[in-house]
C-alpha cells in the first residue's frame, strides 16, 4: 500500500516528473521505431517481412505492408512525437521535477491534480495504442486529422472507424491532462516561490516552464473543444466540419452546413502554439546549460524573457500559416504571412543571445554543453527554412512537400530532442545522485548530431524536387525515379541514428545504478536545485558567473555575498 | 573542438549540394514559375549567407572559447546590440513577407485580363474528373444525386440537360498551350490537391467549396500531376498529368471527344 503510494500514485513532484519521463521514453522508443519500420517501406515497398504480418495481421497480410498500415504507423508517430513525448517531457518530466526545486517551493501548488494530469496522460497514452488493436487499425489521417476524411468513418478508409474515435478520445484525454498541468504550473510559479525569488530572479528554464504552461491552457481547451465536436460529426450525426453532398464511395451522405475548414482553424489554432509548448522548456534548458557551461551570465536575460513572452503572443496569431493552400481568404493569407515572419523576430533574437552567452566564455564541452550547442545548430537550420514555408507565395510549391517533413523535424523533433538530452545529462546527478559516463555521452553527442543532419537535410531536397508527404511509397511518380538514392541515403541514416541511441540508453540504465556517486553540485551552478537546504532565501539572479573579485567564478542563488 | 569542424563540414556539405546537387526544381512553364524562382534564389542568397555566417560563428565561438583555464569576461547582455538585431531581422523578415506578396497577388487576387478557358474539376477518392463544355460552348447542369462511378457520370450530369449532352469530360487534363486558364477545384469526399510542379502551383480541393485557379503554361509537354493532400489509402495513387497542347491539336481533341460522348 505505502509502495504504491511512493510509487505509483504519488503525489511527491520529484516522483510525478520520472514518472512522466519514463513514458515519453517509452513513447519515443516507440516512436522511433515506427519510423523506422515507415522508412524501411519507402525504400522497399514490396518487402515480404514475416514479422509484420504477425503484428498486423490484416495490415500487412502476407508480411506485404498495405499503404494503409503505412498511414496508420506515421498517424501514431507523429502523435507520439508531438504529443506523448515532446509535450511530456520538457513539462510534465524535468518541468514537474524542477520547478519547485529552482523556485525553493516545496511541491507543486495542486499535488493531487498533478498526479491526476499524469495517470490521465497516461490513459490517453493506452487509448492511443488500443487504436492499434481495433476493427480497421489505427487511423490513417495524420496527427492532423482533417476532416472529412477523419469524420466521415469506417467508409473513408481503414482505421477511419473505431481507431480514429480512439485517437480523438486519446487527444481529448490528454487536453484535458495538460489543462491541469497547466494551472499547476502557473499557480506554482506564482504563489510558491521562496523569499527573494522575484520574478526576474527566476532561471530562464522557469520562465520556459511559466509561458509555456501559459500556452498550454489558452491552446489545449480549443483542442479539446474541436476534439469533441469531430466527435459529435462522427458518432451523433452532427455537421460542424461536413458539409452538404458528400459522395463517398458512391454513397450520398446525409450531411449539410458544415465545413472542413473550421477544423484546420480550431486544430491550428493550437497546432501552432503547440510547437512552441514542444520548444519554449528547450529554450529555457539551453539557455541555463550554455551560462553554466560557458561560466558567464546569460546574456540579454531580459530580452530572453521578453522574447519567449513575444513568441508566446505572436504564437496564437499566426496559425493560418498552416492553410495558405487551403482555400481560406488569400488576403487573410498575406496577413498571416506578415505575421508568421514577425514571430520569426524573438527566435532569431534567442539565437543572437545565445550566441552572445557563449562569447568570451570559458567553454566546457560537457556532454550536456554539447547538446545544447548542438541545439543552437539545428534550431538556426530549421528556422531558416521557416522563412520560406512563412511566405504564401513559397507555399505554393512546398505545401505538404517533404520540405515541410525536413523542416518540422530539424525545428521541433530535434532542437526539441536535444535539449532534452542536455536536461538529461545536465540533471542526471541530482535526479539519481550519480553521474553519466562523459566519454560515452560524447560519442552518443557526435554521432547523433551528425545522423539528425543526414536523415533530415536530403528531406528539404526531395521537397525541393516536389516530392509530397504522406505518401507510402513513390512509385507511381516518375519525377522521383531519380531521387532513390535520397530515400536509401534517408533511412540508412535513420537505422544509424537510432542505433546510436541505445548508448545512450546503455549509459543512463548504467549509471542509474552503478554510476559514480554525484557531487551536491558537480557544474558548479548557481540555481537552487544545487545546494542542499530545503527553502533558502534567495539574494540575486540565476546567473552570476565569473564575477569580478568573487571568490570563485559562481555565486549560489542563496548566498548573502 | 571536434564540434566546430563537424558544424563547418555540415555546412560545406549543404552548401555544395544546394550549388550543385542534382536535386532540384523541374524548369518553370509559365511566367509565374518562372517570378517564383526568382524569388526563391534570392531568398536562398540571403538565407544562405544567414546560415553560414550562423554556423561558422558557431564554430568559431567554439573553437576561441574552449576552456584553457582562461577567466570568462563577465558581461549580462547589451542594451544597444539588442536593438540592433532585433530591428535589422525585424526589417528583413518583414520585408520577406512584403516581397513575396506581388507573386501570391498574381495568382490569386488579380483579376483576368483576358478570357479564360474554364475547365470543371471534381476529385474524389482517388481519382481526378475534368469537364470541358462541349461545342456549345456551355457546361450542362449537374447534381449529386446522379453522380455515378460505374455508369461513367462521375460530375452526375442531369440527362436533362440538352447543355449537358456534349460536355467533354476526361480523366487527365488537357490544355492549349499560351491560354489562360481556370479550374474550378472540388471535392466530393474528402481534400485533395492540385499541384504542378513545373508551374509551381498548388491549391487544395475542399468538399462543399468551389475554389477557382488560374495558370497560363507556356510550354507543351505532358507534366504529372501528384495528390497534394492526405485524402486516405490510395493517396499515393491518384495522380493525373497535366498535357499542353498546341492550339490546334488542343481544338481538334475537344471535338473529337464532344463527339464521342454524344
Ligand atoms: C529517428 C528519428 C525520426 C525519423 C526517422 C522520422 C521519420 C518520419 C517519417 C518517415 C515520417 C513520415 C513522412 C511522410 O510519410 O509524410 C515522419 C512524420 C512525422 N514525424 Fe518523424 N521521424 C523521426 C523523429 C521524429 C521526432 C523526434 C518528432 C517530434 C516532433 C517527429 C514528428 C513527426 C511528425 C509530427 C510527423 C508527421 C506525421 C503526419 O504526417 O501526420 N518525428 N517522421
Ligand atoms: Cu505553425
Ligand atoms: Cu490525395
Amino acid at each position: 500500500m505505502t509502495w504504491l503510494r511512493t510509487h505509483v500514485f504519488s503525489t511527491d513532484h520529484k516522483v510525478i516528473g520520472k514518472q512522466y519521463i519514463s513514458l515519453a521514453f517509452f513513447s519515443v522508443a516507440l516512436g522511433i521505431m515506427l519510423s523506422l519500420i515507415m522508412r524501411f517501406h519507402l525504400i522497399r515497398p514490396d518487402a515480404k517481412i514475416g514479422w509484420f504480418a504477425l503484428l498486423w495481421p490484416t495490415g500487412a497480410t502476407g508480411g506485404i505492408m498495405t499503404p494503409e498500415l503505412y498511414l496508420s504507423l506515421m498517424t501514431i508517430h507523429g502523435t507520439l512525437m508531438v504529443f506523448f513525448v515532446l509535450t511530456t517531457a520538457p513539462q510534465g518530466g524535468f518541468g514537474n521535477y524542477f520547478l519547485p526545486l529552482q523556485i525553493g517551493a516545496p511541491d507543486m501548488a495542486f499535488p493531487v491534480l498533478n498526479m491526476l494530469s499524469f495517470w490521465t496522460t497516461f490513459l490517453a497514452l493506452l487509448t492511443l495504442l488500443a487504436a492499434f488493436f481495433v476493427e480497421g487499425g489505427a487511423p490513417l489521417g495524420g496527427w492532423t486529422a482533417y476532416p472529412p476524411l477523419s469524420a466521415l468513418g469506417q467508409i473513408a478508409g481503414p482505421g477511419q472507424g473505431l481507431g480514429m474515435d480512439c485517437w480523438i478520445v486519446s487527444i481529448a484525454l490528454f487536453s484535458i491532462a495538460s489543462l491541469m498541468g497547466a494551472i499547476n504550473f502557473i499557480t506554482t510559479v506564482l504563489d510558491m516561490r521562496t523569499q527573494g525569488m522575484d520574478l526576474m530572479r527566476m532561471p530562464l528554464t522557469c520562465w520556459g516552464w511559466f509561458i509555456t504552461a501559459i500556452i498550454s491552457l489558452l491552446a489545449f481547451g480549443v483542442l479539446l473543444a474541436a476534439g469533441l465536436l469531430l466527435l459529435m460529426d462522427r458518432n451523433l450525426g452532427t455537421s460542424f466540419f461536413l458539409p452538404a453532398g458528400l459522395v463517398v464511395s458512391d454513397q450520398l451522405q446525409n450531411h449539410s452546413g458544415g465545413s472542413p475548414i473550421l477544423w484546420q482553424h480550431l486544430f491550428w489554432f493550437f497546432g501552432h502554439p503547440e510547437v512552441y509548448i514542444a520548444i519554449l522548456p528547450g529554450m529555457g534548458i539551453v539557455s541555463t546549460v550554455l551560462s553554466v557551461f560557458s561560466r558567464k551570465p546569460i546574456f540579454g536575460y531580459k530580452a530572453m524573457v521578453f522574447a519567449m513572452f513575444a513568441i508566446a503572443l505572436l504564437g496564437f496569431l499566426v496559425w493560418g500559416h498552416h492553410m495558405f493552400i487551403s482555400g481560406m481568404s488569400p488576403y487573410s493569407a498575406m496577413t498571416f504571412s506578415v505575421l508568421t515572419l514577425a514571430v520569426g523576430v524573438p527566435s532569431a533574437i534567442k539565437t543572437f543571445n545565445w550566441l552572445g552567452t557563449i562569447w568570451g566564455g570559458d567553454l566546457h564541452f560537457t556532454p550536456a554543453m554539447l547538446f545544447a550547442l548542438g541545439f543552437v545548430s539545428v534550431f538556426v537550420s530549421g528556422g531558416l527554412t521557416g522563412l520560406f514555408l512563412g511566405q504564401p507565395a513559397i507555399d505554393l510549391y512546398f505545401h505538404d512537400t517533404y520540405f515541410v517533413v525536413g523542416h518540422f523535424h530539424m525545428i521541433m523533433g530535434v532542437a526539441a530532442i536535444f535539449a532534452m538530452f542536455s536536461a538529461m545529462y545536465y540533471w542526471f546527478p541530482k535526479m539519481h545522485g550519480r553521474m553519466m559516463n562523459a566519454p560515452l555521452g560524447h560519442v552518443h553527442f557526435y554521432l547523433t548530431f551528425l545522423g539528425v543532419y543526414a536523415i533530415f537535410i536530403p528531406m528539404h531536397f526531395l521537397g525541393i524536387m516536389g516530392a509530397p508527404r504522406r505518401y507510402s511509397d513513390f512509385k507511381e511518380l516518375e519525377f522521383l525515379a531519380d531521387a532513390g538514392v535520397l530515400q536509401k541515403f534517408t533511412t540508412h541514416s535513420a537505422y544509424f541514428t537510432a542505433a546510436v541511441q541505445l548508448i545512450f540508453f546503455g549509459n543512463y540504465f548504467y549509471a542509474k545504478r552503478r554510476g559514480p556517486a554525484a557531487e551536491v553540485n558537480p557544474w558548479r551552478a548557481t540555481t537552487l536545485e544545487w545546494q542542499p537546504s530545503s527553502r533558502p532565501e534567495v539574494h540575486r539572479g540565476p546567473d552570476v558567473y565569473s564575477l569580478p573579485g568573487a571568490r570563485e567564478d559562481f555565486v549560489m542563488q542563496q548566498d548573502k555575498k | 573542438m571536434g564540434l566546430a569542424f563537424l558544424v563547418w563540414l555540415l555546412t560545406a556539405v549543404i552548401l555544395y549540394l544546394t550549388a550543385r546537387g542534382p536535386w532540384w526544381f523541374p524548369a518553370p512553364i509559365s511566367q509565374h514559375g518562372a517570378e517564383f524562382d526568382k524569388h526563391f534564389t534570392t531568398l536562398l542568397w540571403i538565407t544562405g549567407a544567414i546560415f553560414v555566417a550562423a554556423q561558422l560563428l558557431l564554430g568559431y565561438a567554439i573553437v576561441r572559447f574552449k576552456s584553457r583555464g582562461q577567466y570568462a569576461t563577465h558581461s549580462e547582455g547589451n542594451n544597444k546590440l539588442e536593438l540592433l538585431w532585433t530591428s535589422a531581422t525585424a526589417i528583413l523578415f518583414i520585408g520577406f513577407a512584403l516581397a513575396a506578396n506581388g507573386i501570391w497577388a498574381s495568382v490569386h487576387l488579380d483579376q483576368a485580363t483576358e478570357a479564360a478557358l474554364k475547365i470543371d474539376v471534381l476529385a474524389k477518392q482517388f481519382s481526378w474528373n475534368f469537364r470541358y463544355p462541349g461545342p456549345d460552348g456551355k457546361l450542362g447542369r449537374t447534381d449529386v444525386k446522379f453522380i455515378n462511378d460505374s455508369t461513367g457520370n462521375p460530375f452526375g450530369l442531369d440527362e436533362k440537360d440538352p447543355a449537358a449532352k456534349d460536355d467533354v469530360i476526361s480523366s487527365t487534363i488537357r490544355v492549349p498551350v499560351n491560354t489562360l486558364v481556370e479550374l474550378n477545384l472540388r471535392s466530393r469526399d474528402v481534400i485533395h490537391n492540385f499541384f504542378v510542379r513545373e508551374l509551381r502551383i498548388k491549391q487544395d480541393l475542399v468538399p462543399g467549396m468551389t475554389i477557382p485557379l488560374r495558370f497560363k503554361a507556356q510550354k507543351e509537354g505532358t507534366y504529372e500531376v501528384p495528390c497534394s493532400e492526405l485524402c486516405g489509402l490510395g493517396h499515393h495513387q491518384m495522380r493525373t498529368t497535366l498535357i499542353v497542347m498546341s492550339n490546334e491539336d488542343f481544338t481538334r481533341w475537344l471535338v473529337d471527344e464532344g463527339r464521342k460522348s454524344r
